[in-house]
């Protein structure tokens, strides 16, 4: 909206503070971390001496049954939380060290439902990620980031609608493509694929990895681990507010911790042509015969589900 | 980034367009709001018991500023520049106030139903308006009914702010219910001055409380000028803010605004422009509803153009509605917030079917 004559003249304006502008991070750098984090919602311990740190151009998902803590991990890597003990850094500083427009320049978030009080049309929506960059050099980028975010997020179809039309599944993407727009070193998705079909949730995964290609730090809650398997360069398993297990999603992704976690039997099998781990949760099969060994053989089971 | 331009390349970004055909409509809409407005106050300025021509006005008030022309005849002058102009004058200062108002209101609370009347501040500043009259207060002259009214105003903001949020936002029930509590509150202690009031302060009270210009004189202007212009002035640089609260307080914050700051900075508006409306001219309720509704349905929910423009709308209904007031049924004049209700509650009524039909209503 506001064109390179203006950003010119809002520099001249006296009293505008001048933020300093985020340096692109090395690859391997890291972004993000948190450290011996402790962070208590009503007085329940969700989270308890979690520490992870997050590497510039890595794709690292969090995963977990309901309530493991992931989105409180993820609010708390935002800064949106103040953790009762422990330390979360942003950029090498922590995160209570800088302003809200100085986070802003550094880390992207998508919550996990994307809502909006006013009708505003899809475009003005996804341009709201460039407000951070507005009265800086890289205002200029504006048009482009705006443009190439609504691309890779499909949304072009729709630009002129009002978000409040649209479908849950197209919320969401609109919803992506303003985190894509802001153009952060660090990009934190609460379940971008929750409300999404099956095309677009590969298409999100994708731009998440192109991202990562680039170099950015892309954090993201999945709940599926066929998903993570596929795409995420590291998986960190989230259990009662603690960590259970991260690394790479071959070694994280084991039967015996997923059954255990989840509460449910799982079996985990490489894909037959790219050898990605392909997470199934025991099933009975499609033919109900009371011959099949799962339904009425209890050590069957008992294997599954581990100690 | 550059992995992303693999994805079909537009030769033109498909975002560009709509702004752009938007800024054009605020454009279109601000001048015919501007031409709207000048062409009322000059009507309203001669329009009256004592008609003075249109040339008439033109000349005096070019006379008067210096620009030639040529001065009436004294009594021409006198009801001109005694009586109408500051009429005039006051009724777009509180329009717009109320336009303003409503409009951030709407913004900070994320709520479209948001509005100085419905949910109590403008009962809240008439309870300190109405103490100061009843009780005589004078300690600031001129100024004392308004900052009465102010102090007051900002209470019932804070109060009614403080009692309808929870979890970061505000639902549309606990704010209305606040609105009746607040609104059943202020009455009571309105009522209770009057009671302890002598005849004279309740005809002033009962006059000003039904909202109207009529007793408009500079002095009136100037009480609530710098209040109406400081809100009216700061109002605009919290636009862009406005527009990405819309997103809820995360998101806002994740996008660098200081949300607590807004907030506070807003509410301060909102009682400085509520009070200056409500310390001259009484309840005058609707006004700050109906202008945003409008404007947004018009040209969409853009604070860049919905707070200026909600001002300079609220200014013309204003203007439009005291020339209504004083014109429909002469020699008698109806109160201006007794006209703006009629006319706003249906409107109301109208927009609560509108979004129940459209979206099951406001949960």
């Amino acid at each position: 909206m506001t064109s390179m004559g203006s950003a010119r003249w809002k520099a001249l304006l006296p009293g505008r503070r001048t933020r300093a502008l985020p340096s692109p991070a090395a690859r391997g750098e890291l972004v993000a971390e948190a450290v011996g984090l402790r962070v208590a919602l009503g007085g329940q311990a969700v989270l308890d001496g979690v520490g992870i740190g997050v590497r510039a151009g890595e794709v690292l998902a969090l995963v977990g049954p309901n309530g493991a803590g992931k989105s409180t991990l993820l609010a708390a890597l935002a800064a949106d939380l103040a953790p009762g003990a422990g330390e979360v850094r942003i950029g090498g500083r922590p995160a209570g060290g800088w302003t809200a427009g100085e986070l802003a320049l550094r880390r992207a978030v998508l919550p996990q439902a994307a809502a909006l009080t006013f009708p505003f049309p899809v475009a003005e929506v996804v341009r709201m990620g460039r407000a951070p960059w507005a009265g800086t050099e890289r205002e200029d980028e504006d048009e482009a980031a705006v443009a190439l975010a609504m691309a890779a997020t499909e949304v072009e179809a729709f630009a002129g609608r009002p978000f409040s039309a649209l479908s849950g599944g197209e919320r969401a993407r609109v919803a992506l493509a303003r985190v894509l727009a802001q153009r952060t070193g660090l990009l934190l998705l609460d379940e971008p694929t929750a409300a999404l079909d099956l095309r677009h949730q590969e298409l999100v995964l994708r731009v998440c990895r192109e991202r990562a290609a680039a170099g950015d730090a892309v954090v993201v809650v999945l709940h599926d681990l066929g998903l993570a398997a596929a795409h995420a360069d590291r998986v960190a398993v989230l259990h009662g507010g603690r960590i259970e297990a991260a690394g790479a999603p071959s070694e994280v992704l084991d039967a015996e911790v997923l059954s255990r976690v989840y509460r449910q039997p799982v079996e985990v099998f490489p894909h037959p042509r790219t050898g990605v781990p392909l997470v199934v949760p025991v099933r009975s099969g499609p033919h109900r015969d009371p011959a099949s060994p799962h339904l009425h053989d209890p050590d069957n089971s008992a294997s599954l589900t581990g100690p | 980034m550059t992995a992303l331009v693999e994805a079909p390349a537009t030769p033109e970004p498909p975002a560009a367009r709509p702004p752009a055909r938007r800024r054009g409509r605020s454009t279109v809409l601000t001048v015919s709001l501007l031409a709207a407005l000048l062409l009322l106050s000059l009507l309203s300025a001669g329009i009256g018991a004592y008609e003075i021509p249109l040339g008439d006005v033109l000349a005096s008030v070019q006379h008067r500023t210096g620009l030639g022309g040529h001065a009436l005849d004294r009594t021409a002058e006198s009801v001109l520049w005694n009586i109408r102009l500051p009429r005039v004058v006051l009724a777009v200062l509180v329009g717009a106030s109320l336009g303003c108002a409503g409009a951030l209101m709407q913004g900070v609370f994320g709520n479209p139903l948001a509005e100085p009347g419905v949910i109590g501040i403008s009962a809240g500043a008439a309870v300190g308006a109405v103490g100061a009259i009843a009780l005589g207060l004078t300690f600031l002259g001129n100024w004392t009914v308004t900052v009465c009214a102010f102090v007051a105003g900002l209470a019932t903001v804070l109060l009614v702010y403080a009692m309808s949020r929870s979890g970061g936002r505000t639902e549309v029930v606990t704010l209305i219910l606040t609105g009746i509590a607040v609104n059943a509150f202020a009455g009571a202690l309105i009522g209770l001055f009057l009671f302890f009031a002598d005849n004279a302060q309740i005809t002033q009270i009962t006059f000003w409380q039904l909202g109207s210009l009529a007793q408009a004189t500079w002095p009136k202007v100037l009480a609530v000028l710098p209040c109406a212009l400081l809100g009216l002035a700061v109002a605009p640089f919290h636009s862009r803010r406005l527009d990405l609260l819309a997103l809820g307080e995360r998101p806002a914050r994740h996008l660098g605004v200081d949300v607590e700051r807004l907030r506070i900075a807003l509410v301060l508006v909102v009682a400085l422009l509520t009070a200056a409306a409500v310390a001259v001219a009484g309840i005058i309720t609707f006004v700050g509803l109906l202008v945003p509704h409008l404007l947004r349905m018009a040209n969409g929910p853009g604070h860049r153009f919905l707070v200026p423009g909600s001002a300079l709308g609220g200014a013309v209904v204003l203007a439009a509605g005291d020339l209504a007031a004083r014109t429909v049924a002469a020699p008698a004049e109806l109160p201006l917030g007794v006209l703006t209700a009629l006319l706003g509650s249906p409107f109301f009524f109208w927009l609560l079917r509108r979004t129940r039909r459209r979206q099951g209503g406001w949960a």
